[in-house]
């Protein structure tokens, strides 16, 4: 394959990403809206404010931050060609990920034990599927991260390995951004509405 | 360990059986035609796996006939059951099965005639008429049809196995909720349209991105041949809508699997919710239809009007206002829910200000003809018949639009006359229209005019006939998906009357299928060039029939009828080729389809351990669909030069 015609082709594999992150942000727009809707609707359950660990969900947030910062490391090391230090980057952000949806699971199931599922009310509804969507995506990435760091590591840096770690990054950046929109409005804005 | 599913799942009445027994013994006797003629190896390697945009245009465009034979099936249903047999004591439709008829002719008609028509004609003329050789994502191309045939296999297994919604074609809670929909009808609605709907949404992005990436140089964005901008409009609003589609989908699946209340009357649950979100799709989703029906009406109409379009620019800007006011219309489909005026003022008002954009693109068609030497092929007389019944329709929208008329028809007749005004006499005629006229480019041969003609009339006068009273049955009081009525209300004259109609346009629909079949026997008087019109448009420079790399040099564009410019410059044919790179077959599309398909079959079926298996199976299959390594084949210039040496004509 010419150079002229991989340029193209990353041009275009790039611009059909943004289009289908800018789906996503919709998909993830009509969530917010739902929770929204339903988010008072809690049929006498407790209010969001008493559910919350706030600090869990600091811890949380920190570190899905720091893997972004990771992710961005990576690529600095893709471009420096450096393959041990791009793997290395790219672990750490697979494991601060993965902290993340731990603590993500943990809150799940403790909402649960709680007697607070999916299935108590609108509002505990609409909170899992906006969550558990943005979670879902972090699972994908975790796998897509994975996956990644197999390929680089077999067949090294080719064109095709560094459009889809550039593609990842974007990803990974992507569900960062909804996550800062969710921790604001959901655990902010929902903390501190009972105060 | 199957789940819900028994043998209870096996239909018991004679109408349902009769279809499952019908239809079952067409697709065996296909499929033993097939096995007969050892043509699965065949079918395999040309067809299924291919990533050539135009073999799965035709794909599309398959599914979509075969679809549009059962819409129109249940449509005879559903116009027989109203004008004679609610009558009379047979009783051989009862209300619960009219009720999967009409959901099922409503989902078939919009999902899988009129999405697979859309999709057909995209996949064929766009790389063409941008002078591309394939797509932006050819793998995700053969995904995304995959999607949608796996989608409309589960669609019909319902037949076969188990029930179909009876909760009409948006499923509206609390009816599709578990409470008052236990059985597996509802379900089946959702998956297969969650799985074709993704697939169109895949398609969406990847159209976007071919139009916007690999147009010929020179092609600049006011130079893209209408049809295009229509696409680039339409897709557009498909990458806008159908995730909130997948939303509203899944969302009800979840009610109706894991006991969530987000459209439950119960716990705080909220129906209108899903109401708003599935006409925030919903009205868009018109619009994605009928745009590239204009489009393919500002194609055909100087073509045989042998000059310019008339205000191409107005075109264009016609279009996207259309495409950016569809999003501000969705409530005007609930009027009378409560939203107040104020609210109801400002839909009204912007459902009216949609028919400003549509009346241009009218005008500018007709200005097309004036002066025109106009040949009235049967393209042109689809597009008569759609000008005619488009402006009727446009019309009797106005007038819904006003809420003060809509309290007073909301969910009559009236409604169901002026929708279909709008999907068969602007989405289905244009797509008609679109056939004939591009039918030579996919074949080598015309299709027999007579026959045409006689079809295109047909479908006229007897869409006529069958609508038109619908429009008084709505302001005599007859309310929507009625099975019954009092014979004293004086309607089944009127009923009589529809059913004649749609007895027309069955005629009009057997005429079609014999015009095909008449034509290929005479295909070899049928035969004709590469350009039989005398075309504009790029996809008329390519030879006939097309080969698999569609231009043998990438075209250069300098106006906006590209391919009229080049024939009146005598741009000469090039002597000398490039080997050239196309993307190789794969079965990954077919694999990716079949085990969405799966998944889906078993959510619909509670069968647990499938859904896990198929669903990693899904995972694997397509993570490593994604490490293939070596995804072109390369047709050489020696090739090119002996297939382009047929060539018929002098000029590129
Ligand atoms: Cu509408």
């Amino acid at each position: 394959m010419n150079k002229l015609k991989d340029t193209a082709l990353s041009y275009r594999t790039e611009l059909g990403f943004w289009m289908y992150l800018m789906t996503d942000c919709i998909l993830f727009g009509c969530l917010f809206a739902t929770y929204a809707v339903l988010r008072g609707s809690t049929a006498g359950g407790p209010s969001e404010a008493e559910l919350f660990d706030m600090p869990m969900v600091l811890a949380q947030t920190l570190a899905l931050l720091t893997s972004t910062l990771t992710a961005g490391l990576m690529l600095v090391a893709m471009h420096r060609k450096r393959s041990v230090e791009f793997k290395v980057w790219l672990g750490v952000t697979i494991a601060f990920g993965a902290a993340f949806f731990a603590m993500e699971l943990n809150e799940f199931a403790l909402l649960i034990a709680e007697g607070q599922s999916w299935q108590s009310s609108a509002a505990r509804s609409g909170f899992f599927a906006l969550v558990g969507t943005h979670g879902l995506h972090i699972l994908v990435g975790l796998l897509w991260a994975t996956v990644l760091a197999v390929v680089v590591h077999r067949r090294g840096f080719t064109q095709k390995n560094i459009r889809q770690a550039k593609l990842f990054a974007l990803f990974w950046h992507f569900l960062d951004v909804i996550w800062i929109f969710i921790f604001t409005f959901v655990y902010l804005v929902g903390a501190s509405n009972g105060i | 360990m199957f789940g819900r599913l028994s043998l209870d799942a096996f239909p018991t009445d004679i109408i349902t059986i009769g279809g499952v027994a019908s239809g079952g013994a067409v697709v065996l006797a296909i499929l033993a035609f097939i096995t007969y003629k050892k043509k699965w190896r065949y079918l395999w390697n040309e067809w299924f796996t291919s990533l050539d945009p135009k073999k799965i245009g035709t794909m599309y465009a398959i599914v979509a006939a075969i679809m549009l034979l059962r819409g129109v099936a249940d449509a005879v249903m559903i116009r027989a059951q109203q004008a004679v047999l609610s009558q009379t004591d047979l009783n051989l439709i009862d209300s619960d099965m009219f009720q999967q008829v009409f959901s099922a002719h409503g989902t078939i008609m919009i999902f899988f005639v009129a999405m697979g028509g859309m999709f057909a004609f995209i996949n064929w003329i766009v790389p063409l008429q941008i002078g591309a050789r394939d797509v932006a994502f050819p793998l995700l191309n053969s995904i995304s049809f995959w999607l949608f045939a796996g989608g409309m296999v589960l669609m019909n297994l319902s037949l076969a196995l188990g029930e179909f919604s009876g909760a009409g074609w948006l499923a509206y809670p609390p009816l599709s909720g578990l409470e008052y929909s236990p059985g597996t009808g509802v379900d089946y609605w959702i998956w297969s349209l969650q799985i074709a709907g993704v697939g169109s949404l895949l398609s969406g992005v990847n159209f976007l991105t071919t139009i916007f990436t690999m147009r010929a140089k020179g092609m600049t964005l006011m130079k893209m041949p209408v049809f295009t901008w229509s696409i680039v409009t339409s897709m557009l609003l498909v990458a806008f809508v159908f995730p909130i589609l997948t939303v509203t989908l899944t969302l009800l699946g979840l009610d109706r699997l894991i006991g969530t209340h987000f459209f439950t009357s119960d716990l705080g649950g909220n129906p209108m919710m899903y109401i708003n979100l599935i006409w925030a799709w919903g009205h868009p989703e018109v619009y994605i239809l009928v745009l590239p029906a204009f489009g393919i009406f500002s194609e055909l109409v100087p073509v045989f009007s042998r000059k310019k379009l008339f205000g191409y620019k107005s075109m264009v800007f016609a279009l996207s206002s259309i495409m950016l006011l569809s999003f501000m219309v969705w409530l005007h489909h609930f009027f009378t829910m409560g939203a107040g005026a104020n609210v109801n003022a400002f839909f009204g008002i912007t459902t009216m200000l949609i028919a400003v954009p549509t009346g241009v693109k009218v005008f500018n068609w007709i200005f097309t003809m004036w002066r025109g030497k106009v040949k009235f092929t049967s393209s042109m007389i689809w597009f008569m018949g759609f000008a005619i019944t488009f402006t009727i329709g446009g019309l009797t929208g106005v007038m819904l639009a006003v809420p003060g008329i809509d309290f007073q028809v909301h969910n009559s007749l009236f409604l169901v006359a002026h929708f279909h005004n709008m999907i068969i006499g602007g989405v289905v005629f244009g797509f008609f229209a679109g056939l004939t006229y591009w039918w030579p480019k996919f074949t080598g041969w015309k299709l027999h005019e007579g026959l045409g003609k006689i079809a295109a009339w047909l479908w006229i006068v007897g869409f006529l006939v069958a609508f038109l009273p619908l429009y008084a049955l709505g302001f005599m009081g007859a309310v929507r998906r009625l099975d019954d009525y009092d014979p004293s209300f004086g309607w089944q004259s009127l009923f009589i009357v529809a059913g004649i109609g749609v007895m027309i346009i069955g005629l009009g629909v057997v005429t079609q299928i014999t015009q095909i079949g008449y034509s290929w026997l005479k295909r070899k008087q049928l035969k004709v060039n590469s350009d039989p019109w005398d075309g504009r448009t790029l996809e008329w420079a390519t030879p006939t029939p097309v080969p698999d790399y569609s231009f043998a040099k990438l075209p250069i564009v300098s106006d906006r009828d590209a391919w009229w410019e080049m024939k009146h410059a005598k741009t000469k044919v090039p002597t000398k080729y490039e080997d050239i790179e196309i993307p190789k077959n794969t079965g990954y599309g077919v694999y990716i389809g079949l085990l969405s398909t799966i998944v889906a079959f078993s959510i619909i079926w509670h069968i647990w351990w499938l859904v896990i298996l198929s669903g990693v199976a899904l995972v694997v299959v397509a993570i490593s669909s994604t490490l293939r390594e070596k995804t072109e084949r390369v047709i050489t210039a020696a090739d090119i030069i002996a297939i382009e040496g047929k060539r018929q004509r002098s000029v590129l």
